[in-house]
């Protein structure tokens, strides 16, 4: 193992200035995420249009580099994606972290993947797995326009 | 009392961590074990089992004999007037389930109180919590000032003529806040009210005399103690376990069962309900000798001198703020390292080996209100030593320089 697959300049970067991290005044859609083993928690907003494509989006939440980062790079890549393309990157993303050696989706560009690949050295750290999949857990259920709180105890 | 003797007689220290040393600075979570106590528990397995307290062959009477035997040690380390005043539990939390449970049935009623302080442990809080539903009653908590401490006044403070129990830890495992039990048992005695003392961080590390500290309930963790996991004990002065109704039915603590009605068992049967963690309260007889060996005055002469040198290594190091700064404190080093989270900081040690806890500890109502999510925590235990500490402060400057950049 090696602190600097985990640790990578661009998750450092993410995790001390994260993108979007505001409230969003404009939303219509958001869900709220938790993981009570460590305390973590993320809201995310979310302006979903007529065509359902996510105009704006938007987070607020504390916790660990790791899932500080997860969030802002996660907001910063779904902007004007359209529903059916969230759900595929939400896939492809879990599929990621969890085994696959990398993104199999052809939504994103060169440079989007790079940044989202940065996440996979999580993979070697199965304590901090959660950390990372939150956000894009709380993404799906703030789709769906949940109210119930996501609890990473509930997920895989 | 030599540190590398008793070191040795930890066999984890014997093997690599992901090829490091192992540095464990989580004893407050739960300790390591000497080889004694794993053997023992070999032994009674490979030579000796069977079940305790109901055949009459010989090795269920010797297993019964050797189990008894624990019972009597325990009540001989805290100084208990009678063996039939310790119960075996599954776990500290279920000692303190017991409690709650059995107290809050046949004494709490609508409007009742309950004292806690806001450094409560989660299992010294949530099991008084579901008396509010089942019973209507209201729990208090007693607030700690700046220092992560909770003085007698501030127990004092919260008492009304409602209040009818007072629960409360012997140790914070988070401020490491030694709270005055003994002033406050005498407080709570006065205006006729027990008191429940959660003994989990305590008992490992503190000499205990229950005649000197007088509470109704002392719980103990027995896998913070050196000793096997699965394995709680319940103190409780007779006068309670005589009135208060069983806990959990089974076998083993009834007397007679007929279709019409049951009658139950004499102490300690009444408490102990099915097959017990034999093998778990034997081995962990050897604990308690274990630590009659080094003496308790020792351990705690050993760990005072490392918390003091941790917090002020700690406070030397810029980047750390250390939660709570107890004046009577135990071997727990809160902190919080600037710019970098407690889980980032966790993981980073471990790569060194330095084991820590991060988190809320179990302990959210603290943490809220402090205003943190979570933590990092190095606890001590007897085999620690200050090369550990220098070098979980090595390990700290090196998750700053990550941080950094």
């Amino acid at each position: 193992m090696d602190l600097k697959d985990l640790y990578q300049e661009i998750i450092l970067d993410h995790g001390k200035n994260p993108r979007n991290l505001k409230k969003s005044d404009n939303f219509n859609k958001d869900a709220k995420g938790h993981n009570p083993l460590c305390g973590d928690k993320v809201h995310i907003y979310l302006k979903v249009d007529e065509n359902n494509k996510i105009s704006d989006i938007a987070f607020e939440g504390s916790g660990c580099a790791i899932s500080m980062a997860s969030a802002s790079i996660m907001t910063d890549l779904m902007k004007e994606k359209k529903e059916i393309e969230v759900k595929e990157l939400v896939d492809d993303f879990l599929e990621m972290i969890k085994q696959n050696p990398e993104l199999k989706s052809k939504i994103l560009g060169e440079n989007e993947k790079t940044k989202l690949m940065s996440l996979s050295g999580v993979k070697k750290y199965p304590m901090r797995v959660k950390c990372a999949t939150m956000a894009w857990h709380t993404l799906t259920a703030a789709m769906k326009n949940a109210n119930e709180e996501t609890n990473t105890d509930k997920f895989e | 009392m030599n540190i590398n003797n008793i070191k040795k007689q930890f066999p984890i220290f014997n093997n690599k961590v992901q090829n490091n040393d192992l540095v464990y600075l989580d004893s407050a979570n739960s300790s390591q074990k000497p080889q004694v106590v794993v053997d023992r528990i070999y032994d009674f397995y490979t030579k000796e089992f069977s079940n305790v307290g109901r055949s009459v062959h010989y090795l269920a009477v010797a297993a019964t004999n050797l189990y008894e035997n624990t019972r009597v040690l325990v009540q001989k380390y805290i100084n208990a007037k009678d063996p039939n005043e310790i119960v075996f539990t599954k776990g500290a939390t279920e000692a303190i389930n017991l409690v709650a449970n059995t107290f809050g049935q046949k004494f709490l009623e609508e409007g009742d109180e309950i004292l806690l302080t806001e450094l409560e442990h989660h299992s010294n809080y949530v099991p008084w919590h579901y008396l509010r539903k089942s019973k209507g009653v209201k729990i208090k908590f007693a607030e700690f000032n700046s220092d992560g401490e909770v003085t007698l006044e501030s127990i004092e403070k919260n008492i009304t003529p409602k209040t009818k129990i007072i629960a409360i830890t012997h140790l914070s495992n988070v401020t490491g806040a030694i709270l005055p039990i003994k002033e406050i048992t005498r407080l709570a005695h006065s205006k006729n009210i027990p008191v429940l003392v959660d003994g989990c961080q305590g008992a490992p590390h503190l000499k205990l005399d229950m005649q000197d500290i007088g509470c109704d309930f002392y719980a103990i963790s027995c896998h913070k103690m050196y000793g096997p996991t699965g394995l709680g004990i319940l103190y409780a002065k007779k006068k309670w376990l005589e009135v208060l109704p069983p806990y959990q039915g089974g076998g083993g603590m009834i007397r007679e069962v007929k279709k019409e009605g049951i009658t139950f068992g004499d102490l300690p049967n009444k408490y102990e309900a099915g097959t017990m963690a034999t093998a778990q309260v034997i081995a962990f007889g050897e604990s308690i000798k274990f630590l009659n060996k080094i003496g308790i005055e020792n351990i705690e002469k050993h760990e005072n001198e490392l918390t003091k040198y941790g917090e002020e290594i700690l406070r030397k190091n810029n980047s750390v703020k250390l939660i709570g700064s107890p004046k009577d404190k135990g071997s727990v080093l809160s902190f919080t390292l600037d710019g970098v989270h407690a889980h980032d900081i966790a993981t980073i040690l471990d790569e060194d080996g330095v084991a820590i806890r991060a988190g809320h500890h179990c302990c959210q109502i603290l943490h809220d209100k402090l205003g943190l999510s979570a933590t990092a925590r190095a606890s001590l235990g007897v085999y620690n030593t200050k090369d550990d500490l220098d070098k979980l402060n090595e390990s700290l400057n090196k998750c700053k320089k990550i941080f950094e950049g």
